[in-house]
């Protein structure tokens, strides 16, 4: 039912850019201050980068670095001072919230639920922008439900309560929920802030497969410099609201580069999959 | 998985319709003057199917002229109340919101106080004089829930429990004016004390004023229905229902222009009738879950059951003489919110 449309959509964007780009940050910069007769509190300095369908995207840096707005920015719900940010040709802010949600998909921090629901309630509300206002889910939205739960491997938590389940599984489902918008691009800021280590291994693991097999554009913000050497293709470095660097993580992951922008000693080497790998060194050696 | 079908929001609406029709019978029942049970189901039931459209005469009078007009705007007063409540719940994102607990219900009081006082300066023709008191109610509590939703935002986030903080605080300040208004006016025409700050339904109107209730009720439901699934995503918070899709200032418009509607609605004619809005749509969370498109049906149906019911004990406890319908309300209504309070805090 909702794949006819869906299938002409994507047809039609394809034909329409011939680069490869999927997602494609122009020159954005944004500016935010609690009024607007004072100096801003906060800018983000014009950023760029780009990304193609399949690429998993790192968005690195210490606390204040201007992370989440370069997020919120991609995600639409903030309007950009100057640039502009392109998904597939469109300019992500302009879109309807409903047009939005059908193609970029959006896992937060921290999922508040003031009547705890049905996990598989609450992975079908990643339907929601696919129909119509009242309409009632359809098979087909069973079905893409059932398929983003097993996805992340939670399929026998559907008929759980979403608060008698734990961190790790509760961040899975919100990752399925998302999968059911059925997105081009996922964005997720700081997934992995209350998992412990096998989780959060488990759940880069996850989105490097995702990203694999659905041609998903995946942009991650997280502090854990380690893990996203190890799953990502690019590197977004920020600090200070300025992005400082943008590469794969063997470009990025300089002694010197790492200790200016986190502010500790660390040293950095080759771990065995080829890719860098960073320890920090205790400051008071 | 078990997604919700039209067919399962039938059946849940039809039980709850069957229990409406049996408190309405039992309604219909007590009071000062007894009628047999037997004979009004058997001559209710006769008039529904279309076969006579008389009831026995012995009865009649009382059942067709006082009984069933107060029940009518019982079951009308109730369903508003508690769709409110519903929405309110869901636009603060706080499950203790109710029109009453927010101090909603006493700004359309006083609005519709003020209304009453003004009209007959204002020399309009009779039909527009009778909306005068509606829109008065109306405007009390849409002016009374963007105020309290002011007090309630703390650095740009609706904090819970000062929002309810500032709803109790508003409540009692509107009051205290609505005691001041009522001392003060001696008009023939703007009703008791009591009724503004407890409700009741014992006053009878017009036929057009049950139309205008019936359809008003109707429209501003119907509205807030096109918003609910919108309002199952609102619950989890403004940016993640955008996220999903959600165009949150034309939901947040349409249901704080209903819900305050519905509101002044019912309190134009009843008074501040406390609780309902509360009280039922927790209930029905409890048995058929947190789903809009099932609560607001079924919460509709419950606040109609609950106020019903309520008003026929107030009728029959302390018979012949006649109690507020909000006295009975709030006498079950304010431990629950008490429990329901503590539960969360805890």
């Amino acid at each position: 039912m909702s794949g006819g449309p869906a299938f002409a959509r994507n047809a039609s964007e394809a034909s329409r850019s011939s680069a490869d780009a999927r997602l494609s940050v122009e020159q954005v910069s944004y500016a935010y201050s609690a009024n607007p007769s004072q100096a801003p509190l906060f800018t983000l300095e014009a950023t760029s980068f780009q990304a193609k369908p399949g690429e998993l995207v790192a968005i690195l840096g210490p606390n204040a670095s201007g992370k989440s707005t370069l997020l919120k920015l991609i995600a639409g719900a903030l309007a950009p001072l100057s640039g502009r940010i392109l998904l597939n040709g469109f300019v992500t802010h302009s879109l309807t919230p409903r047009t939005r949600a059908q193609r970029i998909a959006v896992v937060q921090q921290e999922s508040l639920l003031l009547f705890p629901s049905r996990v598989w309630e609450f992975v079908l509300q990643g339907r929601h922008a696919h129909g119509r206002s009242l309409r009632f889910e359809s098979d087909d939205d069973v079905i893409i439900a059932q398929n983003a739960l097993a996805q992340v491997g939670a399929t026998d938590l559907s008929d759980r309560s979403m608060d008698q389940i734990s961190g790790g599984e509760k961040q899975r489902v919100i990752l399925a929920r998302a999968l059911a918008q059925q997105p081009l691009l996922l964005l997720l800021d700081e997934p992995t802030l209350h998992l412990d280590i096998a989780a959060q291994v488990d759940l880069l693991h996850t989105l490097r497969r995702l990203a694999a097999e659905n041609r998903y554009t995946v942009v991650v913000v997280t502090h854990e410099l380690n893990l996203a050497a190890e799953y990502t293709d690019q590197v977004v470095l920020m600090q200070r609201g300025r992005c400082l660097r943008v590469g794969p993580p063997s470009s990025i992951y300089q002694r010197e580069l790492l200790e200016q922008v986190f502010q500790t000693p660390l040293t950095v080497e080759l771990g065995p999959s080829g890719r860098p790998r960073v320890t920090v060194l205790s400051d008071r050696q | 998985m078990r997604p919700l079908t039209l067919r399962r929001l039938f059946l849940q609406c039809f039980i709850l319709v069957v229990i409406l029709f049996v408190v309405v019978v039992i309604a219909l029942k007590f009071g000062a003057v007894p009628v047999s049970l037997y004979a009004l189901g058997r001559d209710l039931l006769r008039v529904l199917f279309g076969q006579t459209s008389q009831i026995s005469s012995d009865y009649g009078l009382i059942v067709w002229n006082i009984r069933l007009p107060r029940i009518l705007l019982g079951t009308i007063v109730g369903a508003s109340l508690s769709v409110a409540g519903t929405s309110f719940q869901a636009l603060l994102r706080n499950p203790l919101a109710d029109p009453y607990v927010l101090g909603v219900s006493s700004g359309a009081a006083l609005g519709a106080i003020l209304a009453l006082i003004t009209e007959p300066y204002l020399s309009l023709s009779p039909a527009l004089s009778a909306l005068l008191t509606p829109l008065g109610a109306f405007l009390g509590a849409a002016a009374t829930i963007a105020a309290v939703y002011a007090l309630g935002r703390r650095e740009g986030q609706i904090d819970s429990t000062t929002l309810l903080l500032g709803g109790v605080i508003t409540a009692s300040f509107l009051s205290a004016i609505i005691t001041f208004l009522m001392s003060t006016i001696t008009s023939g025409n703007t009703r008791g004390m009591a009724f503004w700050l407890m409700g009741n339904l014992s006053t009878s109107f017009q036929k057009s004023v049950y139309w205008f209730l019936g359809i008003g009720f109707i429209v501003a439901t119907g509205a807030i229905y096109t918003t609910a699934t919108d309002l199952n995503l609102l619950l989890a918070g403004e940016k993640e229902a955008m996220h999903l899709g959600v165009d949150v200032p034309r939901v947040r418009l349409v249901v704080y222009i209903a819900a305050s509607f519905l509101t002044g609605l019912a309190v134009s004619v009843s008074g501040a009738v406390g609780y309902v809005g509360l009280i039922v749509p927790h209930v029905m969370r409890l048995l058929f879950g947190s789903d809009h498109r099932t609560l607001l049906p079924t919460a509709a149906l419950g606040g109609a059951i609950a106020v019903v019911f309520a008003d026929t004990l107030a009728r029959t406890l302390v018979a012949p003489n006649d109690l507020s319908v909000g006295a009975v309300t709030a006498v079950v209504g304010a431990p629950l919110f008490i429990y329901l309070l503590r539960r969360r805090l805890a």
